[in-house]
């Protein structure tokens, strides 16, 4: 076991199945920068945030591909290329952008296998940014994966810690169908062992991060650790939580889910989107759908308001759920009557 | 140069109010005051400002990323931008903003833009003015040269054409698209010439020459005003830093920087045709460089000393007050 961070298990992932697959190749913007132009031999940019930093030097433009700014035609692109046999990797810089594109990826990409009749597959995979918390403002910290996954024929996926992110990217790459994996701006330099040969961790699995039997709380990406730094005050305030981390929202793992609640009678959902029609409400709809006479107290669902991500640091501080919010959500549920 | 030497100092203000204004902020950041990234728009003074000088507060701009400039040579409230940089309360955008999302609607600043390109089709919005209300109006757009290859632009250029709408399409090419090179990105390698088939005029110029902007600014201007739709200017002018700051610029050389600083100064260009000219004395101009350092200065501190919004604030202004 090595520790890498979140950041060089995404690119070993990419590495690896590129090595493995030749038909895997990576397309996007600012992949190579200056590295692209004839007179220019220094290293390859690898994105500005780094995440594919050594491909370029390790496999070469023929399946590192440089693209203008022109997200209709990348995405458009990937789709393409993907129903005809290829299987791209393509980098939307943040998910914002998606508002560029979204033809591409919502009328095309999701519904080929539907509309055509199960001819081919679209085996393509979206990594893209997701988050608040870094101070990127208004148009650059969206958590648009409710959107995503509200789209029949799309698989989203947000990982929340390094080994996930490796085994869910080998994952989604091998998936036969379009992947938009979310990956979270704050958790790039976020520690973790990770082993260096290749393995999957399944689409559509969630996992137990601690087990208890008081409240189930599911958190998805960047508040998986927030909700950890949580658990020694909720021990205090005697409240024994079981934390899930679903992994996968499409498809989402409702049966850990239904599990757990059925074992705490409580829940609690840690969602960074928008609040109305949140992946949050979803998972407490079906909750309540599927084992509602479990339940000793209301679902709960934490999410931001319902406003844009605002710039001002102390605004965007508040804008996130953070512990005392979650604990006394918790306390809140657990002393229900 | 036909312009009164009033226009030439104030050329050299909006100009120098820029360099002013980004070495400062330069410096803010480098001592960790500003809350987010920043990209300064040194080295490419004379664009925004041969533009806005030959538009008034009801014509309208739309801005980029790099935007600080734009808000300046528009006459952007200098103190209320320098607060919305430091995400303060009494920022133009309320602190909500910040650097990539400033603007000042009441100088027809339409705003800094942080999607690429986005901001083509909102200029050509604005020009709709002209045609449902006959207002005389011209509206420009601020476009990079990575953003010249986004479908809104070539969409933006083509309705703009169509409807026969006063735009401007001010094409800045500084040569990079964050780390990746023009030559690389742009097919064709002519950003004007993809305008002029959109059946627009077209200009290419040295966007480090104030006057060459200016000119072709004061001509698209007056055919914009006269009904004959837009036009689309191409400068060429290298930014000197960064992408954004804490950039190290792996994609070019020391040479590179040294060139441009040495030969593409807009303002020591401007500076040297003026007074050779006999146009302006010098100390004219240094009287401007002084009192600009204190009208800077004073904004910075006053925007850094000035309170961050309250908490409360964080739900206001996605709709109008009360309707929701
Ligand atoms: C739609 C969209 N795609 C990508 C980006 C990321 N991005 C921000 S600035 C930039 C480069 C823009 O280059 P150019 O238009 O030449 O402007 P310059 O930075 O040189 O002023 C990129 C790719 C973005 N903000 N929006
Ligand atoms: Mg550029």
């Amino acid at each position: 076991m090595t520790i890498k961070t979140y950041r060089e298990a995404i690119i070993e992932a990419m590495i690896l199945e590129m090595k493995r697959d030749e038909k895997v190749f990576v397309i996007g913007e600012d992949i190579s920068g200056g590295r692209g132009c004839d007179d220019f031999d220094g290293e390859a940019a690898g994105g500005p945030m780094g995440l594919t930093q050594g491909l370029w030097d390790e496999f070469g433009a023929q399946r590192v591909i440089d693209t203008p700014i022109s997200e209709t035609a990348i995405m458009g692109a990937a789709a393409g290329a993907a129903l005809s046999g290829l299987r791209p990797i393509a980098e939307l810089m943040f998910s914002d952008f998606f508002g560029v594109c979204f033809d591409q990826i919502y009328n095309q990409a999701a519904k080929f296998r539907f509309m055509y009749g199960d001819q081919g597959a679209t085996p393509l995979v979206i990594r893209t940014m997701i988050g608040a918390g870094i101070g990127c403002g208004p148009q650059h910290s969206q958590s648009p994966y409710s959107i995503f996954a509200n789209i029949p024929g799309l698989k989203v996926v947000t990982p929340s810690n390094p080994y996930d992110a490796k085994g869910l990217l080998i994952s989604s790459i091998r998936d036969n169908d379009p992947v938009i994996f979310c990956e979270h701006k704050a958790l790039l330099g976020m520690d973790g062992e990770v082993p260096d040969e290749s393995y999957e961790v399944p689409l559509g699995k969630g996992k137990i991060l601690k087990e208890g039997n008081d409240i189930s709380i599911v958190a998805i990406g960047q508040m998986v650790g927030v909700v950890q730094n949580c658990i020694k005050n909720l021990e205090k305030k005697g409240i024994s939580a079981e934390i899930i981390d679903p992994r996968s929202l499409s498809p989402f793992d409702d049966e850990m889910v239904y599990d757990s609640v059925e074992k705490t009678g409580r829940l609690l959902v840690l969602d960074e989107s928008n609040p109305v029609c949140s992946f949050g409400s979803w998972i407490t709809s079906m909750v309540s759908e599927e084992v509602f006479s479990s339940l000793k107290a209301p679902t709960k669902v934490l999410t931001p308001p319902h406003c844009p991500v605002p710039a001002a640091p102390n605004l965007e501080a508040a804008y996130l759920p953070d512990v005392e919010t979650i604990i006394s959500a918790s306390e809140n549920l657990k002393n229900y009557t | 140069m036909q312009l009164s030497k009033d226009k030439l100092l104030d050329a050299y203000t909006r100009m120098k109010k820029i360099r002013v204004f980004e070495e400062t902020m330069r410096d803010e950041f480098a001592k960790g005051t500003v809350p987010a990234f920043i990209h300064l728009y040194i080295g490419q003074e004379a664009i925004a400002s041969g533009i806005c000088i030959e538009l008034n507060d009801n014509d309208t701009i739309a801005s980029t990323h790099r935007g600080h400039g734009h808000c300046l040579a528009k006459n952007s409230d200098l103190e209320r931008m320098t607060m919305e940089i430091f995400c303060r309360a009494d920022g133009l955008c309320e602190g909500k903003g910040g650097s990539m999302h400033i603007a000042d609607l009441s100088v027809g600043m339409l705003g800094a833009n942080a999607i690429v390109g986005a901001n083509a089709p909102i200029a050509v919005g604005a020009a709709l003015r002209q045609r449902v209300m006959g207002e005389n109006l011209v509206s420009a757009a601020f476009i990079g040269d990575g953003a010249s290859n986004q479908g809104a632009v070539f969409e933006a250029m083509n309705l703009a054409s169509v409807l026969k709408l006063p735009v401007l399409f001010v094409f800045e090419n500084n040569g990079y698209a964050e780390f990746t090179g023009v030559d690389y990105h742009c097919g064709g390698g002519d950003i004007a010439g993809r305008a002029e088939g959109f059946g627009m005029p077209s200009y290419k110029l040295d966007g480090s020459d104030f006057f060459a902007v200016q000119e072709a600014a004061a001509e698209a201007v007056e055919r914009a005003r006269r009904g004959d739709g837009p036009s689309a200017i191409e400068c060429y002018a290298k930014r000197w830093y960064g992408h954004f700051e804490g950039d190290p610029q792996h994609y070019r050389t020391k040479e590179e920087l040294e060139a441009i600083r040495k030969d593409s100064d807009p303002l020591k260009i401007f500076r040297q045709k003026v007074e050779e000219a006999g146009l302006v004395e010098s100390g004219d101009l240094d009287a401007i460089d002084k009192d600009l350092l204190s009208q800077v200065t004073n904004a910075v501190e006053k925007a850094k000393n000035s309170p961050l919004p309250n908490v409360e604030e964080l739900t206001t202004n996605v709709y109008e007050k009360g309707s929701y």
